[in-house]
């Protein structure tokens, strides 16, 4: 039965920016930015490629609480450069996390939560954005021998290139219908491999084979939610709780190695035949 | 198409000439355990394999298999060391052009193989495995993240062809609307987009980097230098701990520890 006053207090995460998305996960009051956009410490590369460079170089890392638990959130700037991370928006999210892994050896269970709307590394700052991105995926594999990292993707922007593979790092991935995760961008695959493998503009196509939907589907991610603040709120507090997976999606090589074996690579691909091969019995 | 570059394969064979090659990985990767001065070591490279069952990945990228297959051969060498004081060396030796790009990729979560083994390298690194990346040729984008770029040390040759970078020239210059002469003409003036290897040595990401006689087919001297270089990495790991906070300081990636600073006060 729909109920008016809650219809009216349905509030959409995918409009938020990353500030407004960091602070509506985390409790009320608790919401601690480092490094405000009042530090001005921005990209020291964009300008002189006459980019204009943002204050908080598109990444908002905040200290707060989950239902009382102590969480780390690093929240990514999807309207900023296509949500690309450079030197310092890597850096802030590789120094995040690997202070939040030093409190977990000092007895302080600091959890992650990786809000992910990028494309990647971005291009104008190339080498260190990818530098940086191996920094993150290295302290996420750090921290998560101690707490839980979740990784929420939302949309619109998506999660793609090395942070697809911080993605496939976390302990649980959390997506909406409006998400894609994917590691090679589609107009970069249409570069590369040419439009009959890949059409960039065929929206449809993409969303069934990277969408939110198929990748919970497939088991490549855990859970499907509305995009809805209180439902993603709520499904990330209950995963934090749940504490860590018995085992990794990233340290699952046999069991994947076994299913790839399986496949027939000469047949063309479609999202039914990776739902069917991925959800075998387990 | 270029042919396939060969170089990985080369340095594979000549570093591992005396070790024992596993034969339980797929074509496309090859892993041997050998020894390294007084230390045991296990290699792993990815070849071009012309008979890949994924097309999209038979000139050396990095793909499903090759992916899966990296993370299960560091994981047995996690496992099988286990409970010994001496962990194995790893070194991975990095000649891939890139990761593999495919619509039977993307579909088959390509993202969730690369993370496999940039996560198997990591914990064998955490673990106290001394994990060496030994640049011979192109170290791209995704691939190097799953391949090399966890290591403990990163260590270039000296040469031409080697080169890291995020994206191949004409996409990079397709997705940030520019031409390929454009890129070309910023790279210059702008360390952390050049394709070269002393511009990326100038970011201080790099613990070496290594002249020798011939990239493509290593000599005798040459092999000598590297495998001294490795002893000495090894050394050189033993010594500090198994982070990767010897890849800051550099002038060029300032903000990099800037960032940590800030943090770190307001943390």
């Amino acid at each position: 039965m729909a109920d008016p006053t809650q219809l009216l207090h349905k509030r959409s995460f995918v409009e938020l920016s990353a500030r407004q998305r960091a602070r509506a996960l985390l409790d009320s009051g608790s919401f601690r930015e480092l490094i405000d956009p009042f530090e001005r410490l921005m990209s020291p590369w964009l300008a002189k490629q006459g980019v204009v460079p943002q204050a908080d170089d598109g990444v908002v890392i905040a200290k707060g609480l989950v239902d009382g638990l102590p969480v780390v959130v690093a929240a990514i700037e999807g309207a900023f450069q296509g949500g690309s991370l450079g030197e310092v928006g890597g850096a802030k999210i590789a120094g995040a996390l690997e202070l939040a892994a030093d409190d977990n050896r000092k007895g302080i269970a600091t959890r992650a939560l990786l809000l992910l709307e990028t494309g990647g590394v971005r291009l104008q700052e190339a080498n260190l954005g990818l530098a940086a991105i191996a920094e993150i995926h290295a302290a996420i594999v750090d921290l998560r021998q101690y707490q839980p990292v979740i990784g929420v993707i939302a949309g619109s922007v998506g999660c793609f290139g090395g942070m697809s593979i911080a993605a496939g790092l976390c302990s649980y991935l959390v997506v909406t219908q409006e998400a894609r995760l994917g590691l090679n961008g589609p107009l970069v695959i249409e570069q590369e491999a040419g439009v009959e493998e890949y059409d960039s503009r065929d929206r449809p196509f993409i969303w069934s084979l990277t969408g939110g939907e198929q990748r919970v589907a497939c088991q490549l991610a855990d859970r499907y939610v509305a995009d809805e603040v209180s439902q993603i709120r709520s499904e990330v507090s209950a995963l934090l709780q749940q504490g860590l997976p018995p085992v990794p999606r990233s340290q699952q090589s046999g069991y994947y190695l076994q299913r790839l074996k399986a496949l027939d690579t000469t047949a063309p691909i479609d999202p039914a035949t990776v739902r069917h091969l991925y959800q075998g019995e387990r | 198409m270029t042919a396939c570059s060969l170089r990985g394969l080369h340095w594979f064979q000549a570093l591992g000439r005396d070790a024992v090659e596993a034969n339980d990985v797929p074509p496309s990767l090859r892993v041997a355990d050998g020894r390294l001065g007084e230390w045991p070591v296990r290699y792993l490279a990815v070849v071009a394999d012309a008979h890949n069952r994924f097309v999209r990945a038979r000139q050396g990228e990095v793909g499903l298999v090759e992916g899966w297959g990296l993370a299960q051969a560091v994981e047995q060498a996690i496992a099988a060391d286990r409970d010994q004081s001496c962990k194995r060396v790893l070194v991975a030796i990095v000649d891939v052009p890139s990761q593999a790009y495919g619509r039977r990729e993307e579909a088959l979560g390509i993202h969730q193989a690369l993370a496999a083994a940039a996560d198997s390298y990591a914990r064998a690194r955490l673990a106290g495995h001394p994990v060496i990346a030994l640049l011979v040729g192109k170290a791209m984008s995704g691939a190097f993240l799953a391949h090399g770029y966890q290591a403990n040390r990163l260590i270039a040759l000296a040469d031409d062809g080697v080169m890291v970078h995020a994206m191949g020239k004409a996409s990079a210059a397709r997705v940030t609307l520019r031409s390929v002469e454009e890129l070309e003409a910023l790279a210059a003036s702008v360390p952390p987009v050049a394709y070269d290897i002393d511009s990326y040595a100038s970011l201080g990401l790099l613990w070496r980097t290594l002249t020798v006689s011939d990239a493509e087919h290593p000599s005798m001297a040459d092999l000598g230098r590297v495998v001294e270089c490795l002893i000495e990495a090894v050394k050189d790991i033993q010594r500090s701990g198994p982070d990767l906070s010897c890849r800051l300081g550099a002038s060029n990636r300032a903000a990099s520890s800037r960032v940590r600073e800030l943090l770190r006060a307001q943390w």
